[in-house]
């Protein structure tokens, strides 16, 4: 018996690294920012002041907007394009199939600050397709300007299209070929499957995957930064622009906008969780 | 039924060409001489990889990434590996604690995360911050939910427990019925893992800008920094960079080939196919019973 706990004894020292590792990295500075968000600019009054200063604030509270406004947009759609992309590629034979899964997974590689780059070689103020444009006469890009709302927009919905069918390609599996039959069979049409069986079916994934990539584009920051840097007003910029700028060092408040974002993230992801929950249930 | 499958086929190949544009484009630029208005470049040339590959800086910055991936891959191997094993043969009821410390990170985007690892390591005790030590910390938790899935999900195919158990009997050691046992047939799955946290952390940018910066240059901050210099230098370095994410996933996805026949999955979106992979073949088996 003591034996037994004597090799117990070994065996928690053997996971003491990954303890500190965790407290150190990972719970230490979550619960460092969330006591830090209640402190006082000079960093000893507890307060709630950095809350309401936020909550008051033009300037943060836009910058919230705009990043929620600006994560459902690509979201949305991301997800339409997703849906209906991920539904054209089960027409295919495996090994195309594959093929073009393998594609749109090198696609979601293509994320932060080189595919910023790629955009401002394609539509910045000199790029491709701005000159192309111009010169056949288009006026399509006239009114364009990539380091705008439009701009961050379009590459945001870029990097979340791969994302959105990968994660909603395997649901299209849960399709049965002979729920369609019967279908038929009964006398419905093509449209009234997808109504009455498909789009229910497939529903709890497209919300799913809806949080999944809200979240990506709250959190994402590199691909913002290298394209508007700070000139735009979102709310992971100007958290970082708090934390770790040479100009404006306010830790306490960077800290209270960081415990908001991460609270939407988490909701976000609580909400995935459950329709992941919902997607069980329903075929069970 | 063929106009159909027309239509699919337009639709899919709008997708590819929208998705390999910016990859084509920028390539375009990396090896164009003369390109000011014409719809594709005057003249091709080497140059800007030649001036690429002779700079100093760009070789110092790959050093420094590698040096920080390696460190922090290399700790959460040799970290992992005992803790998940350890955790999931004999203390299987933490088995929970584990997996919400181990996938919290997924929850927490980087720049929320450096908010409070600056608070902890500017002052008090360990004053790393700005060094690429915090870094090396901050990465080890941002790979930690592809390290626990392959690992843990490896020893769940390989029925880890009974294995140790019946190595237990035939008299082996703990440690020896890991090392002759368990190891050798999770290697490849642990390879799978590693390669993809690899990937992940070349393409890293938030904590690297927001914890060091310029102080400990790497590709991503040298990058940054490059964008508003020579557009054509750029490309080069970013076609370069592509082609070595290329060639990890793509080892990446023959692995996975090999080991399920099931190339589905990238980076922390693997996670997420993992999680729906799951659900599938739970599916399958309740449909089966029945």
């Amino acid at each position: 018996m003591r034996k037994i706990k004597k090799q117990k004894i070994y065996l928690l020292a053997l996971l003491l690294p990954f303890i500190l590792f965790v407290i150190g990295f990972e719970i230490g500075p979550l619960v460092a920012m969330i006591k830090n968000s209640f402190y006082a600019d000079d960093g000893i009054q507890v307060t709630l002041n950095q809350y309401i200063t936020i909550f008051k604030s033009e300037f943060y509270l836009q910058a919230i907007q705009n990043s929620l406004v600006i994560s459902l947009i690509s979201a949305v759609i991301s997800v339409i394009v997703a849906v209906i992309v991920a539904y054209s590629f089960t027409k295919f034979s495996q090994k195309i199939k594959n093929r073009l899964l393998m594609i749109t997974n090198m696609a979601s590689n293509f994320e932060g600050i080189p595919l910023s780059f790629s955009f401002i070689i394609l539509l910045g103020n000199n790029g491709l397709f701005t000159l192309l444009f111009s010169k056949i006469g288009g006026d399509v890009f006239a009114d364009f300007n990539l380091y705008s709302w439009t701009g961050l927009i379009l590459v945001y919905i870029y990097f979340q299209i791969p994302l959105a069918i990968m994660l909603i390609y395997p649901s299209y599996q849960g399709i049965k070929k002979q729920w369609k039959e019967a279908s038929s069979l009964l006398g419905g049409s093509t449209l009234s499957f997808w109504l009455h069986i498909g789009i229910p079916v497939l529903l709890p994934s497209i919300v799913g995957t809806f949080s999944i990539l809200f979240a990506n584009s709250m959190g994402a920051y590199a691909t913002a930064y290298a394209l508007v840097g700070s000139n735009y007003n979102l709310l992971s910029l100007q958290i970082a622009s708090l934390v770790a700028s040479d100009v404006a060092l306010k830790p306490q408040l960077g800290s209270a906008l960081g415990v908001l974002l991460a609270a939407t993230m988490i909701g976000a992801m609580w909400f995935n969780e459950r329709m992941m929950r919902r997607i069980r249930r329903d075929l069970r | 039924m063929k106009s159909s499958l027309t239509f699919h086929k337009v639709i899919v190949g709008l997708l590819v060409i929208y998705l390999l544009i910016p990859l084509v484009g920028t390539f375009l630029f990396s090896i164009a001489g003369k390109w000011d208005h014409t719809i594709l470049p005057e003249s091709y040339t080497m140059k800007w990889y030649i001036e690429l590959f002779q700079d100093e800086r760009f070789f110092d910055a790959f050093r420094r990434t590698l040096f920080l991936i390696v460190m922090s891959v290399g700790l959460s191997v040799v970290i992992m590996l005992p803790t998940i094993f350890i955790i999931t043969v004999y203390f299987s009821k933490w088995e929970g604690l584990l997996q919400a410390a181990a996938m919290l990170p997924y929850g927490i985007p980087p720049i929320v995360g450096a908010v409070g690892l600056i608070k902890v390591y500017s002052d008090g005790p360990i004053q790393i911050a700005g060094t690429p030590w915090i870094l090396i910390g901050a990465y080890f938790i941002t790979i930690l939910p592809f390290m626990y899935q392959g690992i843990r999900n490896s020893l769940r195919t390989l029925n880890a427990v009974q294995l140790v158990d019946a190595a237990e009997l035939l008299g082996a050691t703990k440690f020896q019925a890991f090392r002759t046992v368990v190891f050798p047939n999770i290697i490849s799955g642990i390879l799978v893992s590693t390669l993809l946290s690899v990937a992940l952390l070349f393409s890293e940018f938030a904590f690297a800008n927001l914890l060091v910066g310029g102080r400990f240059e790497t590709l991503q901050i040298y990058l940054a920094d490059k964008l508003n210099s020579s557009g054509h230098l750029t490309s080069a370095i970013v076609i370069t960079y592509y082609s070595m994410i290329l060639l990890l996933t793509g080892t990446v996805l023959k692995l996975t080939f090999k080991n399920e026949k099931n190339p589905v999955g990238s980076n922390k979106k693997r996670i997420l196919s993992f999680l729906k992979k799951h659900n599938c073949n739970k599916n399958t088996a309740l449909e089966g019973e029945k």
